[in-house]
């Protein structure tokens, strides 16, 4: 892996030379036990190039923790997972996310004593390397604040740069959420309720940024608003109980009558 | 030129002075309080490295003092006085006791951390007292100094307070360049949120060890310099209340200030020289003043003048 970027070309090529197009994402089998609980139950999972794929399932389906784990946070106790044609099920979170596999967190973290451009600065050069270059200013390496101000621009805070974290409402909170995972220029992106907590101006807003991912990225989202899941989804898969009960097209998904008794009958009552 | 590059050189013009301003006013005693404040500021500022950008609380930094100290001290007991080797040698010992030490310590967080990092430094402590070919808990005094090129010998006092002063401003410009640079502001990262970075693609634990190693060479430099200073050296530089000695001064200075292991070894030591001369009760008088500087300067004294961090 050269020093300066992720190898993007590993899945791409593969797909000129016409052989099989295998999924970006490629989960088999996985498992995750909590002592007695089972977390996440022998779950099959792929994600195709630029898709925007939704994980819906009620609370405690395991959401979470499956992202926890596709992102390398938590290691499973067996299955294997699969990114860009290459096996990651042994790499560290770090590792993924040099090879383009970001996720973003349900409870914000940010960096709160570095400014909002700051943030974003560091998503950029964490994504390169080249992280220990203890001489060279980083404020003036113009292409990495350029880069920045790119991402800042696409998640509407372009304003914002100068401001603290704590200067910023819950809503543009969120959206620098979702913006740090796409600093690095990403092959997907795991957005694990990106529109918890908002009003609906903010979330129609975090909607159409979703929306304008599909040009570069694939997208795994995790939402509980299951009206804008199913507009913006390409497929939407059910997961209950740790295990993925139903997977295709929205409209397919939603009148699936596994679907309708695991999930959204309940959501339907409690709206 | 910015108020605080012009204060930077205005301090730095009266450190160099000072040999002949003490001179002046026939104060030479002073000399050898002002190498003992550089020393001590060299090992702070390494331990501000660790713990005020680094995030991490390490009750065990004396470990590396110490062995520098001794790596210094054993060379100088064989007859060896040659700078290079000095140097060389107590890089070489520390770096690979950091690595090791640190390989296995940062592993853990926060308490267990603060416990891993001093448990190590007791166990050197109680091997120093047990080494009896090297003195021993009695220690070792040395008759020699270490030879700079150029015939320096750091038996004048002269000499020494000035090599100090310069591996002091280097360490200070290098802190300054680190703080402001890509790693610096990964580390900076990592310190706000591990997990974050860590899931942005930062080497977490690699960036941790690297500033481990570094922090504990500094040390180690320190360390090896205060043996010249005092041509001894014993177990005590490796007893945990050094490491804390090194935290109040942190503390006090500024965590994570540029100038905080400056400000902190300055104020203490001076603290310690003027109150002991009118008390035996001297530490209790400064824990009022950390006490103070604790509730209503929480970034310590350097704080007060820097505005943000570079």
């Amino acid at each position: 892996m050269s020093p300066h970027g992720r190898p993007k070309g590993s899945y791409r090529s593969a797909e000129h030379e016409g052989t099989p197009v295998t999924a970006l994402l490629d989960v088999r089998g996985l498992n995750k036990r909590f002592g007695g609980l089972v977390v996440t139950d022998r779950l099959d999972l792929q994600v195709q190039p630029r898709e925007i794929h939704a994980l819906i399932g009620p609370n405690g389906a395991g959401k979470t923790t499956l992202v926890a784990q596709l992102a390398g946070q938590l290691a499973s106790d067996s299955g294997t997972v699969h990114f860009g044609g290459e096996d990651i099920t042994r790499l560290v979170a770090h590792q993924r996310a040099r090879r383009g596999l970001l996720r973003s967190f349900q409870i914000t973290r940010l960096f709160k004593s570095l400014s909002v451009r700051e943030n974003v600065a560091f998503a950029v050069q964490a994504g390169q390397g080249r992280t220990f270059s203890a001489w060279a200013p980083v404020r003036r390496d113009a292409r990495l604040i350029e880069q920045a101000q790119a991402v800042l621009e696409r998640i509407g805070l372009a304003a914002r740069g100068d401001a603290s974290i704590e200067q910023l409402s819950h809503g543009e909170q969120r959206a620098l959420e979702v913006g740090l995972t796409l600093a690095s220029r990403p092959l997907l992106v795991l957005l694990d309720e990106p529109m918890a907590g908002m009003g609906a101006q903010e979330s129609a807003a975090m909607a159409r940024l979703i929306e304008g991912l599909r040009d570069d990225c694939a997208v795994l989202l995790i939402e509980h608003d299951v009206d804008s899941v199913f507009r913006l989804a390409d497929t939407v898969s059910v997961l209950v109980n740790g295990a993925i009960v139903a997977s295709g097209r929205p409209d397919a998904v939603r009148n699936d009558p596994a679907v309708i008794a695991a999930y959204l009958g309940d959501a339907e009552d409690a709206s | 030129m910015t108020p605080a590059r012009a204060a930077t050189l205005v301090a730095l013009a009266a450190a160099v002075a000072l040999p002949w301003l003490l001179r002046a006013f026939g104060a030479e005693f002073y000399l050898s309080v002002a190498s003992r404040i550089v020393v001590f500021a060299i090992a702070a500022t390494s331990l501000n490295l660790l713990l005020g950008y680094g995030g991490m609380v390490s009750l065990g930094h004396a470990a590396f003092v110490g062995l520098g100290a001794y790596a210094s001290g054993v060379l100088l007991s064989e007859g060896v006085q040659s700078a290079g080797v000095h140097l060389l040698a107590t890089v070489g010992v520390v770096a690979v006791a950091a690595l090791l030490i640190g390989a296995v310590s940062l592993r853990t967080r926060g308490v267990y951390f603060i416990m891993i990092t001093l448990a190590f430094a007791q166990m050197l402590f109680y091997l120093a007292n047990s080494i009896k070919g090297y003195g021993g808990d009695e220690g070792l005094t040395l008759r020699t100094r270490m030879l700079l090129p150029g015939g320096v010998d750091l038996r004048d006092a002269d000499s020494f307070y000035f090599v100090a002063l310069a591996v002091l401003a280097s360490t200070l410009l290098l802190l300054a360049r680190f703080a402001a640079s890509r790693f610096g502001r990964a580390v900076q990262a990592l310190r706000d949120d591990e997990i974050r970075a860590e899931a942005l693609g930062l080497p977490t634990f690699a960036c941790k060890l690297v500033v481990f190693v570094a922090a504990g060479v500094l040390a180690g430099i320190a360390g090896a310099l205060s043996v010249n200073l005092q041509g001894y050296v014993s177990p005590n530089v490796l007893h945990w209340t050094q490491s804390g000695t090194l935290l109040v001064m942190v503390i006090l200075g500024g965590v994570g200030t540029l100038w905080g292991g400056v400000a902190g070894a300055a104020v203490l030591l001076l603290l310690q020289e003027l109150l002991a001369a009118q008390t035996e009760h001297w530490e209790f008088w400064i824990g009022w003043v950390l006490l103070a500087v604790v509730l209503f300067a929480r970034r310590g004294l350097a704080g007060v003048f820097e505005r943000r961090r570079a």
